[in-house]
């Protein structure tokens, strides 16, 4: 990914550190010894983790590295111990944030049928203003590009941080995994996976569809719904968390999909625009019977200890998302830009 | 990936089944899955055809058929069941 333009004291420090050498035997200390400290006086100054624009470009450049890297930054930084402990404070911050602000609900019976009639309810309750349906009556053609711009962020690498989860998981969870992650990766076909579908949505609508072409254009609240996807993927000790997430997302897709597709055709698009949101109505239909009996399910019925991470997984992905839904219709309703910066939209 | 790295392991070998069915060393060839309150989900070697045999749109492998009779992609499942509040189950 190109380098993104630094918002604060923090990111400046680490996309300053990540562009130098990684050295850790050498006797003067690396640069990457002040992060940690950085870290926790942001920390003990912002008021809300998940809007803050500064730590979550930060969290977010700490976990590209896990993914398609940072142009400039050597390969190396992604095991280095003083990265990972910035990580580590920043992951905590916003796990504690999240357990304040998720409810769970009464937690069922810890079998594959409790646990996804459970998870069918929780993600059936009514979430706030729906984007979905914005997108399909009223949003208008600068907008609709807008809302792919957003969307971009993750779903030009969508299924990869759940993906992180595979050989964590045994048995009937890992094969359910594997059943949705390779419809998600297009069952073979590279032009059917699905991150490849949105990038062809992306190209329609005239934007660039370059993997991190747009993260300088996103809020911090859409880095944050990304962010909460890789921090429960790339901990073993969450693989609850992750199968939630997932369960969650397969199970809130088909009906917004159909709203979705249904807005881009209201715009004048063509089938080649809409194909990403047609093709997760019917595939998700699918996904989400998996992900709730067999992955959810499985995993709660292997694992009991996990049954409460399972279900705060999944009402984390809807608490965040809903931020993210507000934040951005708030804006439209006010006949803004959603975006960081504007600059995009009119390109 | 093959699923045949033991010696003497045969593809082709069939051996009953927990129920007395036929299945091969990986299960049963096909199975459909009953999902409550939801679609019929089919999994394994099938094909989909109209009533004269013609394959019918099909892009996945795993895939799940409406049964409320909502969906607006049938025969395939578009979660419309979930609107029209659809119960396969006698309410208690």
């Amino acid at each position: 990914m190109k380098q993104p333009q630094p918002r604060g004291p923090v990111s400046s420090l680490l996309l300053d550190i990540l562009t130098g050498p990684e050295q850790s035997s050498s006797d003067v200390p690396a640069p990457a010894a002040a992060l940690a400290g950085a870290v926790r006086d942001a920390l003990a100054a912002t008021s809300d983790f998940a809007f803050d624009e500064d730590l979550q470009l930060t969290l977010f450049c700490l976990f590209e590295l896990h993914y398609s890297g940072i142009d400039g930054a050597s390969g190396h930084w992604e095991w280095n111990p003083d990265l990972i402990a910035a990580r580590r404070l920043l992951e905590h911050a916003y796990e504690a944030q999240l357990h304040s602000a998720v409810t769970l609900p009464e937690l069922p019976a810890p079998t594959s049928a409790g646990v996804a009639a459970g998870l069918f309810e929780l993600t059936g309750a009514d979430g706030g203003p729906s984007m979905s349906k914005y997108v399909a009556k009223q949003a208008t053609e600068e907008q609709i590009r807008e809302f792919l711009i957003q969307k971009s962020i993750y779903t030009l690498k969508e299924a990869d941080p759940h993906t992180w989860a595979i050989p964590r998981l045994t048995g009937r969870a890992k094969a359910a995994m594997v059943e949705i992650q390779a419809d998600e990766y297009g069952g073979g076909a590279p032009d059917r996976m699905h991150s490849a579908l949105f990038a062809q949505s992306m190209r329609g609508v005239g934007l660039d569809d370059g993997y991190g072409h747009y993260v300088d254009d996103v809020p911090a609240i859409t880095l944050a719904s990304s962010n909460l996807m890789s921090m429960f993927g790339l901990n073993r000790r969450l693989r609850g968390a992750i199968v939630g997430h997932l369960a969650s997302y397969e199970m809130t897709s088909s009906l917004a999909n159909r709203m979705y597709a249904r807005g881009f055709r209201r715009l004048g698009y063509n089938d080649a625009v809409a194909a990403y949101f047609d093709e997760h109505v019917e595939a998700d239909a699918v996904h989400e019977q998996i992900a709730g009996r067999d992955l959810a399910g499985g995993l709660v019925e292997a694992e009991p200890e996990l049954l409460a991470d399972v279900f705060f997984g999944a009402a984390a992905a809807v608490v965040v998302d809903t931020w993210m839904t507000a934040h951005i219709l708030d804006a439209w309703n006010a006949d803004a830009s959603s975006l960081y910066s504007a600059a995009a939209v009119s390109a | 990936m093959s699923g045949c790295a033991q010696e003497g392991c045969d593809d082709d070998a069939s051996v009953d089944g927990p129920a007395g069915g036929t299945r091969d060393s990986a299960g049963p060839r096909q199975t459909i899955v009953a999902f409550p309150n939801g679609p019929l989900l089919v999994r394994g070697d099938f094909d989909i055809v109209d009533p004269d045999g013609n394959q019918l749109r099909r892009s996945r492998k795993t895939v799940a058929l409406c049964r409320c009779g909502a969906s607006t992609l049938k025969p395939y499942c578009d979660g419309s069941h979930k609107m029209i509040n659809f119960r396969t189950e006698p309410e208690n």
